[in-house]
């Protein structure tokens, strides 16, 4: 009688285990190799490590990434290299976390974090500028009023 | 004595007193089915996701019950579309065709009221008058018009719609619940049988505590009339009707807003309704035994709402184990199987109770009764795997 079983299965099912996770208020451990937003690193002395070559740019599949180089200033400059990153922006609404630009970066300026809790009203707020991207003094990424960082907070 | 009922607050002179009571009583249906449906839906949606392992709606209110009025209210403010090649009138017709039998059929239910000696008449404002809204004398025959006249609402939303899909949807609909409607009919002759009244308030009234028609006619035609109350309804393992893999969403496929709310309602409402008839021609409507005397009036409802939502459960219980079946299949089991054994089983039953009034031996109604459906078994078996070989015959030569 197998549709018999059937029914004694689906009944036994109510009073197992719920496998759904509730997200807002519960959150699960994200991945090792999550791909969230962008940051743009520093060196420990603060200088950027984006040197403006536009790898990064030429690589990605969205087109997204926007990157425009300029020579550094003698008297100030900004990345140890000949030139800095003068205009870095990446447009989330078309990024789709590949992490090529990751790959391609040959002074590790650009890498992922796993934040992925972010959500924009408008497109302005959805194209993150190069002082949006670029990590604070103590390494870390800045938080923008529309992304969600309550814990757990799990940082590679 | 009227036409219209033999509910006792119309026996004598109809006044304004009356006609108050007979609104509020509309009033108090009508609320508590609405209520119920929303529940129904919410109940449905929770216990599915408990035998799946899932949690189901918790956002809108506490244990996310008031689910099914924020998609309701969602479904309002939606664009009501009517496709250009839709017939408008039948169009708009069609949703409110199987809404309102759905509220008819309910009105015949006998919903409480103490059946053991005061006959089911309770005393509203002074008023003696029976717990349920309407009792024609016809009363079932109604149920089965109303359940026919549903089908007309599907096959109608599916023809004027204009477009492929829904067209297959109704075609399916139709056949299906032609199919089915004979076996329904013949289970519920049955309960006729062993009532003797179309009248629900008297199946109720025959029945008693324990004594129900569920066990006088064998268990046999309760079985039949779920199955095929399940292919009435549209309801999983027979949701051919609107199954989405197939036919996108079958009838209601160029359906939206308000009036794809309105089928959504009606195939819930329709639902209850079902499980009330069961409740009320099979299992004794609102008997059962009354243990606090102060409250005796509690007792009968609230042994027709635990009746009730056992059954409901069943069918959920239903929709989530049983696979959909295919269309041969559900054309098969209702030509093949339901319908042989409903009318079988009718004449049994008939054989029984004229070998109870003759006076004849028991033993050998039984035995006559066992051979001659074991021979029309065989019989029926061999006609229809002849049949099939004939078929498979014919496909041979091409």
């Amino acid at each position: 009688m197998g549709y018999l079983n059937g029914f004694r299965v689906t009944f036994n099912k109510m009073f197992e285990d719920r496998v759904t996770t509730e997200y807002p208020e519960e959150k699960q451990e994200k991945p090792d190799r999550l791909h969230g937003r962008h940051v743009l690193n520093r060196y420990e002395d603060g200088m950027e490590k984006c040197i403006g070559c536009e790898l990064c740019a030429a690589v990605c599949p969205a087109k997204c990434i926007y990157v425009r180089g300029k020579d550094n200033p003698p008297d100030d400059p900004v990345s140890p290299g000949e030139r800095f990153g003068f205009v870095y922006e990446i447009n989330y609404l078309r990024c789709i976390h590949c992490d090529l630009c990751v790959e391609a970066c040959p002074t590790e300026a650009i890498t992922e974090s796993k934040l992925f809790e972010f959500s924009f009203s408008n497109r302005s707020d959805a194209i993150y500028t190069r002082d949006e991207l670029i990590v604070d003094d103590d390494g870390r990424p800045q938080q923008m009023p529309w992304e969600d960082w309550r814990p757990p907070p799990d940082w590679a | 004595m009227s036409v219209f009922a033999v509910d006792p607050l119309l026996a004598g002179e109809v006044g304004l007193e009356v006609l108050a009571v007979v609104l509020f009583k509309v009033l108090v249906v009508f609320v508590l089915l609405i209520v119920s449906v929303m529940l129904m839906i919410w109940a449905e949606r929770k216990i599915i996701s408990d035998m799946q392992n899932r949690i189901g709606p918790t956002r809108a209110g506490p244990w996310g019950i008031l689910q099914t009025l924020a998609d309701g209210l969602k479904l309002i403010f939606k664009e009501d579309l009517i496709p250009d090649n839709a017939n408008r009138t039948v169009f708009k017709l069609a949703p409110l065709l199987t809404l309102v039998p759905a509220f008819l059929t309910f009105s015949i239910i006998p919903l409480g009221g103490d059946f053991t000696d005061k006959d089911g008449v309770i005393s509203l404002f002074g008023n003696d008058t029976y717990l349920q809204l309407a009792d024609p004398p016809i009363g079932l025959l109604l149920f089965l018009a109303m359940s026919s006249v549903a089908v007309y609402g599907i096959m109608l939303a599916g023809w004027s719609s204009g477009s492929k899909y829904p067209l297959l949807g109704s075609v399916r609909a139709t056949s299906q619940m032609i199919s089915y409607e004979a076996a329904l009919g013949l289970t519920v002759a049955a309960v006729f049988l062993q009532s003797g009244s179309f009248s629900t308030h008297t199946i109720v009234s025959e029945q008693s505590v324990w004594q129900w028609n569920m066990w006088f006619t064998g268990f046999v035609p309760m079985a039949i009339f779920m199955i095929a109350a399940t292919a009435e309804l549209n309801r999983p393992p027979f949701d051919l009707v609107e199954a989405e893999q197939e036919l996108v969403g079958g009838f209601h496929t160029e359906y939206s807003s308000i009036r794809f709310a309105l089928f959504y309602l009606a195939e819930f409402m329709n639902t209850i309704t079902i499980s009330a008839i069961v409740v009320t021609i099979f299992l004794g409507g609102p008997n059962g035994p009354i243990f606090i005397d102060a409250v005796a009036w509690l007792w009968p409802i609230l042994w027709f709402t635990v009746k009730l939502f056992a059954l409901l459960f069943t069918f959920i219980w239903m929709r989530a184990t049983l696979p959909r079946f295919r269309y041969d299949q559900l054309m098969d089991l209702g030509w093949k199987v339901l319908t042989p054994v409903a009318l079988g089983w009718l004449l049994f039953l008939g054989a029984r109770d004229v070998a109870n009034d003759r006076g004849w031996n028991p033993v050998l109604v039984v035995g006559v009764a066992v051979t001659a459906f074991a021979v029309f078994g065989a019989l029926l078996l061999r006609a229809v795997r002849m049949g099939k070989q004939v078929r498979e015959l014919e496909e041979m030569r091409g």
